[in-house]
């Protein structure tokens, strides 16, 4: 039985509960199964994973879904051409603040229901009355400056009226330390995945006021980032790790094997976090603080709503928020490095074997699916949506220019 | 200029790498090293010290977090740029495979600094030789104990000598294909589990 393993592929990841579906592929034997002796490597940084592909340590990584653009953009040092075959899963993230920011919200309007909308027109109440008693701005961290994280906090707080560049200041600050700074005063609030915000809820020292989920139904978040020139040099290998980490997603999906998982990131080489903690990320019952718990709808998807396809339109998306915010122009070589970063037909060959529900399309309207909807080719059912921003906007990549155009500071 | 007029600071949360890396840039000449072990308000120092170049190591989880603030914090007056040449490949990947990158302000020439990461290679280097030596020393003295302790366990239920003992021990290691130690502490744990409680 012991077939010797055709391929070996090194992957780098960090201690997040996204990179759940990566270390499964690794621990439960998908990759095995392929003939692949995946080597799974604990990073302590994003800047050590993007060092470390460049210079072929790594063959694939979990990297945040804007990573890769930012490396074949040129928008980070050591940077080298990363494309994405396959998407880790779909929302994850909170925005937590703390307990003194919330009492200012709450007095503002806010009620614990995570309803964007509300916590935001009360943060940016709170915000407005600070400025004006000359008091200094909040202070929000993020993960990284080519994050989901940072995307959909700035969107969110604009939508509402607070200009993320001059109303607050965003630092930087790695996940693990998210608790302690909040508990410390150092920030205020932060848009970070799962444990790091129900650790913050268990302590005591923070309150979830919104969720990506709720901000951005079905969006993009971590991704698998494998340098080109490997990827092009070994196909075949690629392949049958795309096929090792759809199994693994399917399973990490499955509630039945909910306590396993937690049990295997539990452990200390992984995410070496407690198994109960875990749990909100697995169920989508978050504890919001204060007593409250709140189900979310889609919370984290590591599997379903075509969870893994790597939809060039969240690339795009992606694109526009780095133009947005002043990371790079707007130009048409930008955009055609953006537009073949994320490589739908990757996945869709390796998949195809497997006679597994395809998407049709390479990209999506997002924000256009009001409810739940069966779409798919390949005779099998696959269900997309409902997938909306909280503001309504429409996000159509074929008309990038226009969506560029009309976004504001505020 | 001299090697002396660079302004270098250090950031490693490992104090005893820290001093080795401090004392070879300062036996190399520099005179102006800084060492911080602890990012905790680390713009407003990099803004007082305005270093020319900053040797950072890889284990550190706020490298985001500083790369970031090298290229945005109103602090850092003049921009911080990763020390990277991409014609010099073997330079970036001893780095990393050292386990240290360092970052430079615009402008300085490359020739001046490329003896600083060299050197901050290779003490980082020695660093782990000598951790590495030193958990071999410390395993090998736990391993003695084991097999001493098998030793024993042997002479006394089995009726041999200390060298027979060990003959047999090695013999069954050679057997199996295991390490002695590893015969040793399945042994030590079997007997403990089997036998009157050891040693109370």
């Amino acid at each position: 039985m012991s077939m010797a393993a055709s391929h070996e592929i090194t992957a780098g990841f960090m201690p997040l509960f996204d990179s759940v579906v990566l270390v499964a592929a690794g621990e439960v034997g998908f990759a095995a199964r392929e003939g692949i002796e995946l080597k799974l490597h604990r990073e302590t940084s994003w800047a050590n994973i993007r060092d470390r592909i460049a210079i072929g340590h790594f063959d694939v990584a979990h990297m945040l879904g804007p990573m890769p653009l930012a490396c074949s953009l040129g928008l980070t040092p050591l940077a080298s051409e990363t494309i994405v075959p396959f998407s880790l899963g779909l929302g994850g993230n909170c925005i937590t603040v703390s307990n003194a920011v919330w009492d200012g919200m709450a007095a503002h309007g806010a009620a614990p229901d995570l309803d964007p909308s509300r916590a935001g027109a009360a943060l940016g109440a709170l915000i407005r009355e600070r400025a004006a008693a000359g008091r200094e701005p909040l202070r929000f961290a993020v993960v990284h400056p080519h994050s989901g994280h940072n995307y959909e906090l700035r969107y969110w707080l604009a939508a509402c009226g607070v200009d993320p560049d001059r109303d607050i200041e965003i630092v930087i600050v790695p996940p693990p330390f998210m608790t302690d700074a909040l508990a410390t005063g150092r920030i205020d609030g932060y848009c970070v995945g799962e444990p790091w915000n129900s650790a913050a809820v268990a302590a005591g020292t923070g309150r979830i006021v919104t969720v990506k989920a709720l901000l951005w139904r079905n969006s993009p978040e971590k991704v698998i980032g494998a340098r080109r020139a490997w990827a092009e040099e070994n196909p075949n290998a690629l392949a049958a790790l795309l096929r090792a980490l759809h199994h693994s997603a399917r399973w990490c999906q499955d509630p039945a094997n909910r306590s396993e998982l937690a049990a295997l990131m539990a452990r200390p080489a992984f995410l070496g976090q407690p198994q109960a903690i875990q749990m909100p990320a697995l169920t989508g019952r978050l504890q919001l603080g204060g007593g409250v718990e709140r189900s979310v709808e889609d919370f984290f998807l590591p599997f379903d709503k075509a969870a893994n396809f790597p939809w060039k339109s969240h690339a795009l998306w992606f694109y526009t928020q780095m133009v947005r915010w002043g990371q790079l122009p707007h130009t048409p070589a930008n955009l055609a490095v953006a537009r073949d970063c994320y490589r739908p037909d990757l996945y869709r060959s390796a998949l195809k074997p497997l006679g597994v529900a395809l998407p049709g399309a390479n990209a999506k309207v997002e924000g256009a699916l009001k409810t739940a909807t069966p779409v798919g080719s390949a005779g099998a059912s696959l269900v997309l949506g409902p997938d909306g921003f909280f503001d309504g906007q429409i996000f159509d990549p074929d008309r990038i220019d226009a969506y560029i155009a009309g976004q504001k500071h505020v | 200029m001299s090697a002396g007029s660079l302004t270098i600071l250090v950031i490693d949360e490992n104090r005893i790498r820290a001093s080795i890396i401090e004392a070879g840039l300062r036996d190399a000449g520099h005179r102006h090293v800084t060492v911080i072990h602890d990012v905790a308000g680390i713009a407003r120092r990099i803004a007082e010290i305005k270093p020319d170049v900053i040797v950072i190591d890889l284990e550190n989880p706020n490298r985001d977090m500083l790369e970031n603030m090298f290229q945005l914090s109103r602090a850092v007056k003049r921009p911080i740029a990763m020390f990277v040449d991409r014609s010099d490949q073997a330079s970036i990947e001893a780095a990393v495979d050292a386990g240290v990158s360092a970052y430079v302000v615009d402008g300085l020439k490359k020739e001046r600094i490329k003896p600083i990461l060299d050197m901050a290679i290779s003490r980082f280097n020695a660093f782990s030789r000598m951790a590495r030596e030193l958990e071999e020393a410390r395993s090998e003295l736990e391993n003695r104990k084991v097999i001493d302790r098998a030793k024993g366990i042997l002479m006394k239920s089995r009726g041999l000598s200390e060298e027979a003992a060990y003959a047999l021990l090695r013999k069954t290691a050679m057997n199996q294909n295991r390490k002695i130690a590893d015969i040793a502490q399945s042994l030590v744990t079997a007997a403990g589990l089997l036998g009157p409680l050891e040693g109370g």
